[in-house]
């Protein structure tokens, strides 16, 4: 089968700086896949990239086997993106701006039904003949999801859908993010929350510096950190200078020991006890994403 | 052909929604030049033979507010959404770099052709105006329209700022709009000027519009059309090639 996304040796430089380095990556079709890195990775230039927003210094990216410079009119049919930024335009209510969208796709009142599909699954039936300014941020994030999908593309993708959204709408746009990859929708997202990626992603991709310097499945790389995490709340909240290398964060209530091996704990806990610093509450996490990830960006 | 249309139809309804603004006041604009420079001038200034000052006013009137509007059309529309940051949903359609042209340029058109039509329509009540060649009216006040519609893509494109849409539009159409002898028939300057105010395409869209009206100008009408129509014409390639280079839009 075609894959959703193909990307081969995609370099992008802006003036001296070398933006991407040598990207491969390829999704297939109906994968929810996360791509993630530090602020300045390259997520955003990729994302640009495939979206035809940006043009590739060298090498090929393609949406379902349509180039995104050679065919790019096929190519962006194919492809419906959520920006970062709330850019709205002024002049017009949100039912408006998109039957706009899914004109300029070439669509007309054939597709009417589907847009009044989407305005009802993302909450903004109320909202339909509002103009764009007067809607609320939250509303404006869901408007320009629904401008994205206005052309029904089979892939969809996400830069940082939820930043700056609270936690009832999160809530609300990933199960609608979970319906349509239900449907066949092949969805990429960027996002700061990891543990969305987490729960949503069947793959993840981890950039940085302009590479790809992790690719496999969820499950995988959970597995590649092992060991476990020791979160406790201690009485004292100086720690003996052994520990010091075992920390992994520290807050004015708790300390979390990042354990390579479980049976460290005895280790923290007697160092603990030869301090005389008290263990008032004590829990044992899983290895998140967010362990993995800053591994990997460590490395 | 649907997304061309979309984007055309989405361009006359975005200064529509707006007509108090993109259309009554250039019009109430123009009415006051009428106003002021007819009463102030008519009893001295005669251009043309059997021909009032204020007769003469109005379609220099028309065409530099038909001009104007045109410009304004597509340079504010293209600068705001730079600005505002949704050219991106343009950017991410299939729309080829000619569907994006031409429906810009024929929504900046229609613009110059509605303000310089309501203009008129109001300057009727003033002034009974000759009609003698609306062949000739109407390819001037398509193609200047087409010409300022071209040159507002380009300064839509170019600028990145408020404020450098201004600059060009006060220190570039502004003095030639007002320096093309709307108010005036250039033999009136002395010859220097005479020469000066040829090298002004804006002179030949509002010459060649009142030769239309009245059946005499300050030059031939053929020549103007073909300034006009060339201009057009390189300014078109010009827009095309930045639009198809991706210039200041796609990285």
């Amino acid at each position: 089968m075609t894959p959703a996304i193909q990307i081969d040796q995609v370099h992008k430089s802006f003036g001296a700086f070398e933006a991407l380095r040598g990207i491969d990556l390829t999704i297939a079709q109906g994968e929810f896949f996360a791509l993630l890195g530090p602020n300045g990775a390259g997520k955003s230039t990729l994302i640009n990239l495939l979206a035809g927003l940006l043009r590739p210094t060298s090498g090929r990216l393609s949406v379902m086997g349509h180039d995104v410079v050679n065919d790019y009119q096929s190519a962006r049919r194919l492809l419906g993106v959520v920006p970062q930024e709330l850019v709205f335009d002024p002049f017009f209510n949100v039912r408006e701006m998109l039957r706009f969208q899914a004109g300029y796709f070439g669509l007309g009142k054939e597709n009417d039904a589907w847009v009044d599909e989407i305005i009802e699954s993302l909450g903004l039936t109320d909202k339909a003949y509002t103009n764009m300014r007067q809607l609320s941020g939250g509303m404006k994030r869901r408007a320009l999801i629904a401008q994205a999908l206005a052309h029904k593309p089979p892939v969809v993708v996400l830069d940082e859908p939820t930043a700056g959204v609270d936690v009832e709408l999160r809530q609300m746009l990933w199960e609608f993010i979970k319906r349509l990859n239900r449907e066949g929708h092949t969805i990429i997202l960027t996002t700061h929350y990891l543990e969305e990626a987490e729960t949503l992603c069947s793959r993840v991709a981890m950039l940085k510096q302009g590479k790809v310097v992790a690719l496999d499945s969820t499950h995988n790389l959970l597995n590649r950190v092992p060991g476990k995490n020791l979160r406790l709340r201690l009485a004292a909240s100086s720690l003996p200078a052994s520990l010091t290398p075992l920390l992994r964060s520290q807050d004015d209530e708790h300390c979390t020991f990042a354990l390579p091996e479980v049976a460290q704990i005895e280790f923290v806990l007697s160092e603990l006890r030869n301090a005389d610093i008290k263990v008032e509450d004590m829990e044992l996490i899983e290895v998140d994403l967010e362990d993995v990830f800053m591994e990997i960006v460590r490395q | 052909m649907t997304g061309m249309w979309t984007l055309f139809k989405k361009e006359i309804l975005r200064f529509w929604k707006v007509s108090f603004q993109t259309v009554a006041a250039p019009v109430i604009t123009a009415l006051l030049y009428l106003l002021i420079f007819s009463h102030v001038l008519a009893s001295h200034v005669q251009v043309y033979e059997g021909v009032t000052y204020t007769a003469f006013l109005i379609p220099g009137l028309m065409m530099m507010s038909l001009l104007q509007n045109a410009f304004a059309n597509s340079s504010s529309s293209l600068i705001q959404s730079k600005v505002m940051g949704n050219i991106v949903f343009l950017l991410l359609t299939p729309l080829s770099y000619w569907q994006f042209f031409l429906a810009f340029l024929l929504a900046a058109i229609i613009r110059g052709l509605v303000v310089g039509a309501s203009v008129w329509l109001v300057a009727l009540f003033f002034v009974d105006l000759p009609v003698a060649q609306p062949i000739l009216i109407l390819a001037f006040a398509v193609l200047g329209g087409g010409l300022l519609g071209t040159l507002g893509i380009i300064a839509g494109i170019w600028a990145e700022k408020f404020d450098q849409m201004a600059a060009f539009q006060n220190f570039i159409i502004m003095p030639l709009s007002f320096l093309s002898g709307v108010f005036y028939s250039i033999h009136s300057l002395p010859p220097f000027w005479q020469k000066v105010s040829h090298l002004n395409p804006f002179f030949y869209m509002i010459d060649g519009f009142r030769h239309g009206f009245f059946g005499q100008g300050d030059i031939a009408p053929e020549i103007s059309l073909t300034v006009v129509g060339v201009s057009f014409l390189a300014l078109s390639w010009i827009t095309l090639r930045l639009l198809k280079s991706g210039y200041k839009l796609r990285g």
